[in-house]
């Protein structure tokens, strides 16, 4: 009689196909996996017991270290938990901002998963067509918020300060050209033999699967759940914008890149719609109490200065409660379950990042798959350690 | 067949009856308090009820109110795609009481309790696999509970001698400076835009 033996091996936490810290213990018999265990927490900066010690305008920041490759996604969740405490209202023109940069940033995280998977999966060239377009996108964060990566432009009460002018120009320049970028990548990588080899029907998520291990965004739609936040559960000025919801079929990592190459696609569709319909007015709600006052105003107004000196030293008070609220993040649902008691900081506030429930199914998704099947279903899963670990 | 928050607060009052202590509806969503001994069965129904159907479970989490008798608040998030609907369901415990496990029901909780019981040593009874998570290997203590100081108690760094990363407790060259510019005075309680509507509801 043979005896099945296992070999352990010790993937991570310093290894390029990790994306990040992960650290793997995995349990193979020859090539095959048999059992996974992910240890996270390399990365772990304890970001909700640091929210909790700083006021409200404080904590912004931190949402952009979470998943840093779409930084402003996690500043809108929340954005508009405080606002919903605080029962405001973000003018007009704010949430067109908003939208335009959550649809900037939802290319920005698409671009990078798509073109790492590629890179893990042996193709070099994707990685370097895609972030020479990243490099152009964060310019526009650049421009409006004066940093390529950590933004802090979503503020309660709407965006920090208006678009530059001429920003909207350019970005419909991008808009135009870009779509170019990605059917270029998508004759490197759609028909490619190599990626479908490695890529279809490997980790297949079933309706069922999904649903049971929490998936929220592309892992849930690439197994064919409709289901996109921005259009069943509108948040901001999302109703007024025509966008499809791409679908995938057969749930494995080759539809989840479809559906994130489809994605791009509506993305710059609404960006093109966004500053087409842009309309004009204020950025921020313009209670003093909670945004603050123009700089010119500073100098000539008493109250203004006021204002200016309290925001930014006590903050603003929330009224006592409690709210979840999520937003469609580019990697899922990301959500901000946030209790106030009453003081100017939070007494408690949690952070529901997608990819800690996407890559809890590690386990489960790559079971039988072979060894070098796990970069690439890690690709397609897209993980972000930052939100991970929080 | 879609039910708003209103009918789902009925639904869930007449199927759980005794088991939900207090039910309310905020910022259009449905919390739901219940005793803990009635968790399971609660989460259970709120999963396999026709009307409910929370297929999802988004996350578990506690908090600490170090002042009450019960010190802990746990809460879990539901989500259910065919209504459209999220609901809350809380539960007060004593620092000393285990947690039934919901792992069985929704195989994501596995995660989400060890995160739970990292963060604020919560324990969890028949969890598969009550381990740390998110801290690192040999850490002691909970940081999320709301005595566990910002600095924490060990700080870490290279030891040239051991030539190895060493922990050691926190020194700090002068006290944590923690800054309250909270003021005694509770300020105005008007908002402008407020002011603005009232303004135009006289005329």
């Amino acid at each position: 009689m043979t005896k099945k033996r296992t070999m352990n091996m010790n993937f991570g936490p310093q290894h390029p196909a990790a994306h990040g810290v992960l650290r793997l213990i995995l349990e193979l018999d020859g090539e095959v996996v048999e059992r996974i265990d992910p240890h996270i927490g390399l990365l772990h900066r304890g970001t909700e017991k640091l929210i909790e010690h700083k006021t409200y305008m404080q904590a912004v920041p931190y949402f952009d270290r979470l998943d840093y490759v779409a930084p402003m996604n996690q500043e809108h969740a929340f954005a508009l938990a405080i606002e919903k405490l605080l029962n405001i209202e973000v003018p007009i023109r704010g949430q067109y901002i908003r939208v335009l940069f959550c649809e900037i940033g939802r290319i920005l995280s698409h671009l990078l998963n798509i073109t790492t998977q590629a890179l893990d999966v042996g193709a070099l060239t994707p990685s370097l067509w895609g972030f020479e377009e990243r490099e152009t996108l964060m310019t526009f964060y650049e421009r409006v918020s004066g940093s390529r990566l950590h933004a802090n432009y979503f503020r309660a009460g709407g965006v920090h300060q208006d678009l530059p002018r001429g920003l909207g120009d350019d970005i419909i320049t991008f808009c135009n050209t870009f779509p170019k970028v990605i059917d270029d990548l998508e004759t490197l990588l759609t028909d490619n033999r190599i990626f479908k080899q490695r890529n279809v029907n490997i980790g297949i998520v079933t309706k069922q699967e999904a649903l049971d291990h929490s998936f929220s965004g592309v892992m849930l739609r690439g197994s064919g759940v409709p289901w996109d936040l921005r259009k069943s559960q509108p948040y901001e000025c999302y109703k007024d914008f025509n966008f499809k919801i791409p679908i995938g079929k057969n749930g494995d990592c080759y539809d989840r890149y479809l559906c994130r190459v489809e994605e791009m696609r509506e993305s710059v569709k609404i960006i093109k719609d966004c500053i087409k319909k842009m309309p004009t007015g204020p950025v921020k709600t313009i209670d003093g109490k909670i945004t603050p006052p123009k700089k010119e105003d500073l100098k000539n107004s008493m109250e203004a200065l006021i204002h200016h000196f309290k925001l930014f030293s006590e903050g603003f008070r929330v009224p006592e409660g409690e709210v979840y609220t999520c937003v469609e993040a580019p990697k899922g649902e990301f959500g901000v379950y946030l209790i106030s008691d009453g003081s100017n900081k939070p007494y408690k506030c949690k952070i529901r990042a997608p990819g800690f429930s996407h890559l809890q199914a590690m386990d489960y998704l790559l079971k039988g798959h072979m060894l070098a099947d796990i970069p690439a279903v890690l690709g397609s899963l897209d993980i972000v350690f930052g939100e991970v670990d929080r | 067949m879609l039910i708003n928050v209103h009918d789902l607060e009925k639904t869930v009052n007449s199927g759980l009856t005794t088991t939900i202590k207090r039910s309310d509806i905020k910022f259009g969503e449905l919390f739901i308090y219940v005793n803990i001994e009635d968790l399971t069965s609660a989460i259970l129904f709120l999963k396999t009820n026709n009307k409910c159907r929370f297929k999802q479970l988004i996350d578990i989490t506690a908090v600490d109110y170090p002042g009450n008798e019960k010190r802990f608040k746990i809460v879990y998030l539901l989500l259910s795609h065919e209504n459209n609907l999220r609901i809350a369901v809380y539960s007060e415990i004593e620092e000393s009481v285990a947690v039934p496990s919901i792992a069985k029901i929704y195989p994501s909780a596995n995660w989400m309790e060890r995160e739970v019981f990292d963060m604020y040593g919560i324990h969890f009874k028949d969890h598969p696999d009550l381990r740390r998570i998110l801290t690192d290997y040999g850490f002691e203590g909970h940081p999320l509970r709301k005595d566990f100081p910002l600095t924490g108690h060990t700080e870490v760094r290279y030891s040239e001698d051991k030539k190895r990363v060493i922990s050691e407790p926190v020194k700090l060259d002068q006290e944590y400076r923690h800054f309250d510019a909270a003021s005694p005075w509770e300020g105005t309680k008007y908002i402008k835009g407020e002011i603005k509507k009232k303004e135009e509801d006289k005329k």
